[in-house]
């Protein structure tokens, strides 16, 4: 097999000679996710049969294209609860959340010009309320508890006659908390109801039961490449009734009712909707048996490590997340021991800005332990075998490096690191 | 992020870890110890020297950091046995850099193996002030 490669100085492999574990391993699925064949199928007559223009309105190569996404326009809407017509289609998430917050405050403006979101959205709500910010908008952001959860009251109490946009995520990215999103929109439109509440939906879409009805949303975010569909096609959901207007980011043509201008990725459209409609078909068996996987990844470290933190909500999660703090073992470290296997880490040493995740130090986790976390993202692909090889390998790995650590060797010795007098750098 | 092969090698085969602490023919007064960083900033290098006869006879170290803090202070120790006190104060992180082929985000590694080396030294001759 080829778990014979050994991922590191640590072989686990030897263990394995009877489970097919095929390296590299993906447990990256809040990042992105492999396009599942079925919607690899769905997609390929678009490219080189029916590749008319959505919008060709005069002959069968535009007909076909548009007939295909509808179809795919109802298969996305169908999966949020929504209908065919207040789907925009959008280049991702990114765009989707950019065009959701800066459109609805845009055209609100008259209305007032707060804005309410929370310290852990995704960077993509984030800076976009940072950039209406500079443009006299008032934003407050609101901090979660420490399980990252933020509660209807919270957002309620910040609310003012002035808000017009109020931004809560269904699911986190980084820690996979779950928000009470249907509370939220109860408690939001029995404040105010002609005020807009947009969620950005991307991490829940397909894999927890998300209706937007049920969550009363006026703007949802979604995106096909967490759900094995292609990267370079989202979704903006915008309600219809009632009416709920934005100001469009992309001007031109005036697709997608005057909101999305732009002509139309039929492939990407086409597998977006295959995804979804899979999704639909799926989702309750397949977060079933992701749970049980996360749950034997965890049961697996966690029995045999000590001194490990489990970031967020254990209870209100994504079925295939899990976020986890090695105490005394840097993330980054840890990452080049497990280079055979996909995961990411909040350590500073991962990203540009050699801070610790925001999302985590928004939770209150401190630094020490926020360099020291790492988030396993379970997909559909993921196998029993594949969980094992990592429980092994992750094990040994911070086994290893705590013996290289000074902190766990004071740790050990009943030395409070806090108590020392460190030198920031 | 790509690792050089020089990283790759102090991280899987990291150079002297360890303490004189518990070293038992090792005696205090011989030993001289830095520690620097802070955990919340992601890295923390201890590094310990032991001196005889004016040299640097032996080294230790743990470090707390990625992998090429762990490469970083791993080079340190090697690079400063047998030098003299003067010469080991003399070694600048760029040689840390240079000899691992650190990437720009990681010179910060090399200047904090730097930092540990000079703080080993003054610990030791703090001890031996009188």
């Amino acid at each position: 097999m080829s778990a014979k490669a050994a991922p590191s100085k640590i072989d686990v492999s030897a263990k394995r000679d009877d489970d097919a574990v095929k390296l590299p391993i993906f447990m990256d699925n809040h990042s992105t996710s492999a396009v599942d064949l079925r919607v690899v199928h769905a997609m390929l007559p678009f490219f080189t049969q029916h590749y008319g223009n959505a919008a060709s309105r005069n002959h069968s190569f535009g007909w076909t294209a548009e007939a295909a996404v509808e179809n795919a326009r109802a298969q996305v809407a169908t999966l949020l609860g929504g209908d065919a017509k207040e789907i925009v289609w959008t280049s991702g998430a990114t765009e989707s959340n950019n065009l959701a917050i800066k459109g609805a405050a845009s055209f609100l403006k008259k209305q007032g010009n707060h804005i309410i979101t929370v310290e852990t959205e995704h960077k993509s709500v984030i800076d976009a309320c940072k950039r209406l910010q500079r443009e006299g908008f008032e934003v407050t952001y609101l901090r979660p508890a420490k399980d990252g959860l933020v509660t209807p009251e919270q957002i309620v109490a910040a609310m003012t006659d002035k808000t017009t946009v109020v931004s809560i995520m269904v699911a986190n990215n980084e820690i996979g908390v779950i928000q009470p999103i249907e509370a939220i929109g109860a408690a939001i439109k029995a404040r105010n109801p002609k005020c807009l509440f947009h969620t950005d939906a991307v991490q829940a879409f397909g894999k927890i039961p998300f209706d937007v009805e049920k969550a009363k949303v006026d703007l949802a975010s979604i995106t096909a490449h967490k759900l094995y569909g292609p990267k370079g096609i989202g979704a903006l959901w915008v309600r219809r009734r009632p009416r709920v207007r934005i100001d469009p980011l992309i001007d031109g043509g005036g697709h997608e009712r005057g909101m999305r201008s732009g002509t139309l990725p039929v492939p990407m459209i086409v597998g977006f909707g295959k995804a979804a409609e899979v999704a639909r078909q799926e989702m309750e068996v397949e977060a079933a048996g992701l749970r049980s996987l996360r749950d034997r990844l965890h049961k697996g470290i966690t029995a045999r490590l000590t001194e490990t933190y489990v970031n967020g909500s254990m209870e209100h999660r994504l079925p295939g997340n899990l976020n986890i703090s090695f105490a005394f073992v840097e993330g980054e470290s840890l990452l080049m021991a497990l280079k055979d296997v996909a995961v990411s880490s909040g350590s500073a040493c991962t990203s540009a800005s050699l801070e610790p995740s925001y999302v985590l130090r928004a939770l209150g986790v401190g630094d020490e332990l926020a360099h020291t976390s790492i988030r396993f993202g379970l997909g559909r692909f993921n196998t029993e075998a594949e969980v094992d090889y990592v429980i092994e390998l992750v094990t040994r790995s911070v086994e290893r490096l705590r013996t290289l650590s000074p902190l766990w060797e004071m740790h050990q010795e009943g030395i409070d690191i806090n108590s020392i007098q460190w030198t920031p750098h | 992020m790509a690792y050089s092969e020089k990283v790759i090698d102090h991280y899987e085969n990291p150079r002297n870890v360890g303490t004189f602490k518990t070293e038992q023919d090792v005696s205090t007064d011989e030993v001289g110890m830095g520690l620097v960083g802070a955990p919340a900033c992601g890295d923390v290098m201890r590094l310990e020297i032991r001196v005889k006869d004016g040299l640097i006879a032996d080294a230790r170290f743990k470090t707390f950091g990625c992998g090429s803090a762990i490469a970083s202070s791993s080079l340190a120790t090697e690079m400063i046995k047998g030098m003299t006190l003067d010469q080991a104060a003399q070694i600048k992180n760029t040689h840390i850099v240079e000899e691992l082929n650190l990437p720009p985000v990681k010179i910060h590694c090399s200047v904090l193996a730097e930092d540990a080396i000079k703080a080993a030294i003054e610990d030791y001759k703090k001890k031996h002030a009188k």
